[in-house]
């Protein structure tokens, strides 16, 4: 039961601003991903909203209250960190104990809470370890148990998976996933990683250099990016583009030109767009067809079969690698020459500042 | 052939190593030997390396002072003195490394070079002022200027061990809703300890040795061991017999002291300022 | 603290100016006990010094008194015992930095090779280091190196060499040995722990690299030993530049003024010849002296110590 506002939030370091003002609501029981490259200032913005950062300007409100000037330890969160930051002097007990001692619960229900959230996270036998003895997944779930046990409005997570194997951070996001559902709690999780961001967000918030790129919900980014950066950012591997010119548009669709003379009509809306402006076309590259001979041809350079896909890198004639998604039975083989088809209706159309045009219709699942 | 170079070079190394150790540790043996002869045997030239031990010397030193009164004074003096300085510099050492502000490099850097300060130079300030105190002769004043010496030194010392904690660790303490103060003690000083004990051993060490200010500013009644040892070795004190006992009882303490917290010493040191 | 809570929402700019302020008060009280014991520590002794420099002063001689200008200054200046005493206090410290920093960074790797009995020989090394200086000197100038008596005498008569007087031959050199017995092991102990502090796998990706046991000193564990030689030094200075009770104990500064440092030339001033005036401007000068050398080597090694 926690809401969480940023208003105009920034931050300024010396004389650089690093956040530039960003606004968001979060609302009760959200699980928000923040995701951007390293150094977009997704991990200050959470610092600023743990408590650990100042905040240079703008209001912070956790249920409406406005706590810019609140300690870290009475906002009423808890936070996962990236290194785990457990008390290495204290057992897995006490490292859970620790906040709720400082905070004079009493002895009684410290011990049923930790042994109830222990039992949950499948920690009961180590509560009486060290961190040092524990493996990295067991560390990962004590960091979480003592955010747990706090029982916070908000929880907030600082890429508490990038020190994991994959095979074990895999099955930590189902959890996290899974606990997410099970407690309620209104959640603020920072990553790096978009398959992260994808599979366990509510709300994505895109970052970059200390601006908001878009907010939305996964799908939403992934079939309506707002701009070039987002959608090279969503989606693996990432969104193909060719060069293209604009040539003219109604309300049911753009004509464009590619580089090898042919035309595309994709259904997106330019208003007021000159003929033979630059514009981008973008597609990802499960949407790309290939085809033995046609336009658009390249040569296959390389291949990478994963089972059940295949990737295909087809250098184009400008220089430029088109990766092709096929499924997994693909014969294709390198060094033959392919043709590229793409189908307009999963198009992208960005114009020269990068910003996408309106799609004449929403994907189903990003209404 | 390969493994040949290697048994001579491991039995050179060998050599080499108990070489060096036993010419440098020779002269604390020569020491603890010569103890427990009597005088005549003491001086015997060559001197003798085989003899029937006595204990006559230590009997003669005890008589002649109270060895005692000199040790319990050297031990209040370095554990006050050290007690008192890491009390006050964990503080600094804390907001040096947590706090910092555009001043903190300048400031470290100017309390290290508090400490170059020659003694002799503010010898005659500090007697007077230490005898209008009445501090002139007292643990107490003798404490005091121990500590003052060896603050610098201490400070900086924990500031490395300090800079070594990760961040994170403390603000989940924030995070956890301590304040500074149990930040401080609960979070952050159990896991500098090492360091910490590291520290206080070297301080515990230079203050037993500390000889310039406990041979001006003491007499009698806060004389430490340092005194103690300077009464043996005025001319007519050369009995080497007495000299040893004495020297023996002198350094006896802080050597095994120093032996069996060498390692506790060692370890501190990696994980701070040498690393 | 909780009482900034309440604070109008209004005041967005300032807030960042009041906890940053707040942040600065809790490091400022929390320096404040130590610097403003060692400003005191540092600037009360120095003004009185400052003041008997320039007062005629002596204690057996009460009826001269009065202020002496710079008199002290001019005499200590133009005394040939002062510039003596200085150059000594310089080869003392250079003497027992080199010594201790060059020989411990090579008993430092030799005592990390694994040998019999590495554990007892390592502590037999350092050991001089907790041995109080009245100590050792003693120990040095009568058991060791006693012209007559002495280990080392016995030892020179037993190969058929006549036995040296060490200390009134070449008084500062065996100063500065007894003052390096001391401090050689500080420099083992730290350097040694810094040694085994190395990487295993850049050891062994030397080694791969083809490189020989001196190659891997010069380029792999001389780098890696910087930032401790530094502590080393500036340790060792801070304590080489006062070095007294091994003089005191040994030569008393004699013959003449030959193993007289600064330290003891002001000493003897003060405390043998009562001239508190005189001392106190000596003082004055190994402040003065003390102080350029700090800003040196501090600004020196200070790279290194804050790494």
């Amino acid at each position: 039961m926690a809401t969480v506002e940023l208003k105009n939030l920034r931050k300024t370091y010396l004389t650089e601003e690093i956040i530039k003002g960003i606004s968001l609501s979060i609302e009760d029981r959200e699980f928000v991903v923040f995701v951007g490259p390293s150094g977009c200032g997704k991990s200050t913005l959470l610092r600023m909203i743990a408590g650990l950062e100042d905040i240079t300007s703008g209001d912070l409100l956790i249920d409406g209250q406005r706590v810019n000037d609140v300690e870290p330890g009475k906002r009423g969160l808890a936070m996962v960190f990236q290194s785990y930051a457990l008390y290495p002097h204290m057992d897995v007990y006490k490292n859970m104990e620790f906040g709720l001692k400082l905070a004079g619960m009493p002895e009684a229900e410290r011990r049923e809470k930790i042994e109830h959230v222990a039992r949950t996270l499948q920690l009961e036998p180590y509560l009486h370890h060290k961190p040092g003895q524990l493996s990295g997944g067991q560390r990962q779930r004590v960091a979480i148990g003592r955010a747990i046990v706090r029982n916070p409005k908000v929880f907030l997570f600082d890429e508490p998976l990038s020190n994991l194997d994959a095979a074990l951070r895999g099955q930590m996001r189902v959890e996290l996933s899974a606990l997410h559902r099970k407690l309620g709690a209104t959640t603020i999780y920072v990553t790096h990683d978009q398959v992260e961001a994808m599979t366990m967000a509510d709300k994505i918030v895109v970052l970059q250099k200390g601006v908001v790129e878009q907010i939305g919900s996964p799908l939403e980014l992934y079939h309506h990016p707002r701009n070039l950066f987002v959608a090279r950012f969503i989606g693996s591997p990432p969104m193909n583009f060719f060069p293209a010119i604009f040539q003219g548009g109604d309300t049911t669709g753009s004509a464009v030109q590619l580089r090898d003379g042919s035309t595309l009509y994709v259904p997106v809306t330019s208003p007021g767009l000159l003929p033979g402006t630059k514009v981008t076309v973008g597609i990802r590259p499960e949407h790309v067809e290939l085809a033995a001979s046609g336009p658009n041809s390249g040569v296959v350079e390389v291949i990478e079969r994963l089972g059940a896909i295949t990737l295909v890198h087809v250098r184009m004639p400008d220089g430029q690698i088109i990766v092709v998604q096929m499924d997994g039975a693909v014969l294709t083989d390198v060094d033959t020459r392919v043709s590229l088809t793409l189908p307009p209706g999963n198009c992208h159309l960005f114009a020269p500042d990068g910003v996408a045009f309106e799609a004449c219709h929403r994907h189903p699942l990003a209404a | 052939m390969a493994v040949k170079t290697k048994t001579s070079t491991r039995i050179g190394v060998t050599i080499l190593g108990w070489g060096i150790a036993v010419w440098l540790f020779f002269p604390i043996f020569w020491m603890f030997l010569t103890s427990f002869k009597n005088e005549i045997q003491a001086i015997s030239t060559p001197p003798k390396l085989f003899f029937m031990p006595t204990l006559s010397s230590y009997a003669e030193v005890f008589e002649r002072a109270s060895y005692w009164h000199f040790t319990l004074n050297t031990v209040i003096v370095s554990v006050g003195a050290t007690a008192i300085a890491i009390a006050l510099a964990v503080p600094a050492a804390y907001s040096m490394a947590f706090l910092p502000s555009s001043r903190t490099r300048s400031t470290l850097l100017w309390m290290l070079s508090t400490r170059m300060l020659p003694p002799v130079g503010v010898l005659v300030p500090i007697y007077l002022l230490a005898r209008n105190t009445h501090l002139l002769d007292t643990c107490t004043g003798l404490a005091i200027v121990d500590m003052l010496t060896n603050l610098p030194i201490i400070v900086w010392m924990l500031y490395t061990f300090f800079r070594e904690v990760p961040a994170p660790i403390l603000e989940a303490g924030r995070m956890d809703g301590a304040s500074r103060w149990q930040e401080m003690t609960m979070v952050l000083l159990p896991l500098a300890l090492p360091g910490i004990a590291s520290t206080a051993l070297l301080s515990l060490i230079l203050c037993w040795n500390e000889a310039f200010w406990s041979l001006n500013l003491t007499s009698s009644h806060a004389a430490p061991l340092t005194a103690f040892i300077a009464s043996f070795s005025s001319p007519e004190g050369l009995f080497f017999g007495k000299l040893s006992a004495a020297s023996t009882l002198a350094v006896a303490p802080i050597l095994v002291f120093g032996w069996i917290s060498q390692k506790q010493l060692v370890r501190g040191l990696t994980f701070g300022a040498v690393k | 603290m909780q009482a900034v809570l309440q604070h109008s929402p209004s005041s967005e700019v300032s807030s960042e100016r009041r906890k940053n302020a707040s942040a600065k008060r809790t490091g400022f009280l929390l320096l404040s006990p130590s610097v403003l014991l060692l400003l005191v520590w540092s600037i009360v002794p120095l003004v009185m010094t400052l003041w008997y420099s320039v007062q005629n002063y002596n204690l057996v001689d009460p009826t001269l008194h009065g202020f002496a200008g710079i008199d002290n200054y001019w005499y200590l200046l133009t005394d040939p015992d002062f510039l003596h005493s200085l150059l000594n206090t310089f080869v003392l410290v250079a003497g027992v930095l080199a010594i201790s920093v060059g020989g411990g960074t090579l008993l430092a790797v030799l005592y990390d090779q694994d040998f019999f009995g590495r554990g007892i020989a390592r502590i037999m090394v350092i050991s001089p280091f907790f041995i109080m200086p009245t100590v050792s000197a003693l120990l040095w100038k009568n058991l060791m190196l006693h012209p007559i008596y002495g280990v080392y005498s016995a030892m020179m008569r037993a190969v058929g060499l006549t036995p040296i007087d060490w200390l009134a031959r070449f008084p500062l050199l065996t100063v500065m040995m007894i003052v390096a017995w001391e401090w050689l092991p500080f420099a083992v102990l730290i350097l040694l722990t810094a040694v085994q502090s190395l990487d295993g796998e850049q050891r062994e990706a030397a080694r791969m690299d083809g490189a020989d046991p001196i190659a891997r000193f010069r380029y792999i564990i001389l780098p890696h030993l910087s930032r401790a030689i530094s502590v080393v030094v500036m340790i060792e200075t801070i304590y080489l530049l006062t070095v007294f009770a091994e003089i005191s104990v040994t030569t008393a500064g004699g013959p003449g003024v030959a193993s007289t440092n600064l330290a003891y030339l002001i000493y003897s001033r003060a405390l043998l010849q009562f001239d508190v005036g005189g001392a106190s401007a000596g003082g004055v000068i190994a402040i003065i002296i003390a102080n350029i050398v700090a800003i040196f080597l501090v600004r020196a090694v200070a790279r290194n110590l804050e790494a």
